[in-house]
């Protein structure tokens, strides 16, 4: 025991000679890419033992707030800060997307075990509570072949606030005039119809056990809980199915007119190939960081992440950032001062 | 002004050094003094609770007034917030609870104090206060996989074909809702009441019994009109105490009630509790208005609480006039 002791004070005591300065970072935001993120600071702190990043998934309001009032050293968020936010903070906060996320219809129909397609309007009706059994026509005619019972829809969407119901209303609001008018986008909404869930794991339980339903839930989450979901059609038309490479390439077609500050949403994004519900996930980084070391830290992370972390997506299931707007985040490191 | 006055204080102590230390010597003084500022700790942080609460609910209090109690839109789209849904559901959800918990819970009790051996009594008690432990996510998830399959399946269809006539078991059928999140509560709050209760039915002495049993009542009627009326102010008390634990039950409730804010009578509709919503959207609350609205809910939990308790509080006071026993 005392031997030990003795190792671990040694080792404590040789790490802050060798070291380097140690730079502690936190941070603090969505829960969305915790996953991935935990897994990109503790590798990078592998690389750099001197470098430690804390991050904390509370929620991606919790990370704006922070980032507001200063308490972290950069915040996360799965929506853009509005301009309200941003003028709120009284100092300039960039944007920098790290992965791509999606949301899937999933549904629960007696009788289906095939994949449905989901027309934008389709979809919209049964949130908004305008369509309301499985054999509406708009459903139907999207699916040939398929014999769609006439139950009642049973609509299930999440109870908690997220940034899955945040890119969810975000593609909404698109498909449909009445869903942004009277709904709107935003990480909790008033819901016209349906049952609250917690969770992606409460919405995709209940689905499970209610017949008829239909709910949305995140593409990961789907994807490693082996849950079916439907396709949807995209801008061009197209039924698309959600895949990594569906998605990345929402994120090119919207890379096009991406603008500088990168607060863009990708829904419903232009190109045949493109997922319609998908959406960047971002970091927030004030633009002006005093302390030197913290600034060069987060440069140089931010590097890291555009380059080496981007290849650890695929493994998590995250859809990664195509060629054209890893450039331009390069770029835009520079105006971290 | 006299000198003896000076050094005598006016609550009577004598303030004179010596005496003083005599007093403190004899340990009085200390634990007077500490158990002082622990009483005045909890006061203090109740009173620092609401101070929070009500300055920073001040955006929402100033936009909705009075409004926010009785309107029942809630909408972080558009900054539009009422609470009645959410009031209703809270007052819905424990009032199942108890109904479902009262009976249970204080027949549990008589039999473990009055009519079971001592040693059932004492294992199934154990057992008991092990329930209380259980962590209420625990709770949430077992009524999740379990309990609300039967609910759709099997309960609610029977409530509905057999009692269909009452407006509380109509409309369609989920299985979440607010029957489901008052079950869970029951289940959460029977603990308590037989915990508690048990031990004031054994506190009632054993010569009321006797006395009973001589004048030559049945061993039933002893502990129904002599036993329990003896215990019923403490009997009260753990009532009240499970409706305080089903008021503010966040986890299970945010699992099981549907997370819809909407007011129907039937028992089978998916609803909304307070401190459910708050739970559900406090993390990812950005904009003013909002956070203030949410924390105004928090506001209104304690109102609730505290004028169900005062209600509480009344009650225990009529039935000691009407001449109730004092135990505990």
């Amino acid at each position: 025991m005392k031997k030990t002791l003795l190792v671990v004070s040694l080792c404590l005591g040789l790490a802050t000679v060798v070291g380097a300065q140690t730079v502690q970072l936190n941070a603090a935001g969505a829960t969305f890419p915790y996953p991935i993120y935990s897994k990109w600071f503790d590798d990078y702190h592998k690389l750099h033992p001197n470098i430690q990043i804390n991050y904390q998934s509370l929620g991606s309001g919790a990370g704006i707030r922070q980032v507001i009032e200063h308490t972290v050293d950069f915040g996360a968020s799965d929506g853009p800060m509005s301009d309200d936010q941003l003028k709120q903070a009284g100092f300039k906060i960039l944007h920098f997307p790290t992965v791509l996320g999606a949301d899937v219809p999933s549904y629960n129909v007696a009788g289906i075990t095939g994949t449905l397609r989901f027309t934008q309007k389709a979809l919209a009706g049964i949130f908004l509570g305008t369509i309301t059994k499985w054999n509406d026509p708009e459903i139907t005619k999207s699916n040939p072949g398929v014999n769609l019972p006439g139950n009642d829809i049973i609509v299930v969407h999440r109870s908690d606030g997220s940034g899955t119901t945040y890119i969810w209303t975000d593609f909404l609001s698109k498909a449909s005039d009445v869903w942004k008018n009277k709904v709107g986008t935003n990480a909790s909404v008033n819901w016209p119809v349906g049952l609250g869930s917690k969770g992606n794991e409460g919405v995709s339980g209940l689905l499970k056990q209610t017949p008829n339903s239909i709910g949305y839930i995140e593409l990961i989450y789907a994807v490693q809980n082996n849950i079916p979901y439907g396709d949807v059609q995209n801008s061009s038309g197209a039924f698309v199915k959600a895949t990594l490479a569906s998605v990345s390439a929402a994120a090119a077609g919207a890379a096009g007119d991406m603008p500088e500050d990168f607060r863009v949403s990708i829904t419903n994004a232009p190109g045949k190939g493109a997922y319609p519900i998908s959406s960047f996930t971002w970091l927030l980084i004030p633009a002006q960081i005093q302390d030197a070391t913290k600034r060069k830290t987060i440069t140089d992370f931010l590097r890291w992440m555009l380059t080496d972390g981007q290849k650890d997506c695929e493994a998590l299931s995250y859809a990664k950032l195509p060629a054209q707007v890893v450039v331009k985040e390069t770029k835009a490191i520079a105006q971290i001062q | 002004m006299a000198a003896t006055s000076t050094t005598v204080g006016p609550a009577g102590i004598d303030w004179r050094p010596q005496a003083l230390l005599r007093r403190l010597r004899s340990g009085d003084e200390i634990a007077h003094i500490i158990t002082l500022i622990f009483g005045a700790t909890i006061l203090i942080i109740t009173v620092l609770l609401v101070y929070e609460l009500w300055i920073h609910s001040a955006p929402s209090r100033a936009k909705f007034g009075f409004h926010f109690f009785y309107t029942s839109t809630w909408d972080p789209v558009f900054d539009n917030y009422g609470a009645l849904p959410f009031i209703y559901g809270t007052l819905v959800t424990t009032a199942v609870a108890l109904f479902l918990a009262v009976p249970l819970g204080l027949g549990a009790a008589i039999f473990l104090s009055e009519l079971a051996p001592p040693k059932i009594s004492a294992g199934l008690s154990f057992v008991i206060d092990l329930l209380a432990a259980v962590p209420s996510v625990i709770y949430g998830l077992l009524a999740i996989f379990a309990l609300i399959p039967l609910l759709r399946s099997t309960i609610e269809p029977a409530l509905k074909t057999y009692f269909g006539f009452l407006p509380i078991f109509q409309g369609p059928i989920y299985g979440v809702g607010f029957l489901a999140a008052g079950l869970v509560l029951a289940v959460m709050t029977v603990p308590y009441i037989v915990s508690v209760s048990r031990e004031v039915l054994l506190a009632v002495p054993a010569d009321q019994r006797e006395a009973a049993l001589s004048l030559g009542c049945t061993r039933w009627e002893t502990t129904w009109k002599v036993v329990v009326p003896y215990a019923k102010t403490g009997i009260l008390g753990s009532i009240f105490l499970s409706m305080a634990r089903a008021l503010g039950e966040t986890m299970a409730v945010t699992m099981v009630i549907g997370g819809t804010n909407q007011i129907s009578a039937s028992l089978f509709a998916p609803g909304y509790s307070i401190a459910a919503v708050i739970a559900d959207q406090f993390t990812e609350a950005t904009g003013n208005l909002y956070l203030s609205a949410l924390i105004e809910l928090g506001l209104v939990l304690f109102l609730l609480t505290f004028m169900l308790n005062g209600i509480a509080r009344i009650l225990i006071v009529l039935t000691q006039r009407r001449g109730g026993g004092v135990a505990a």
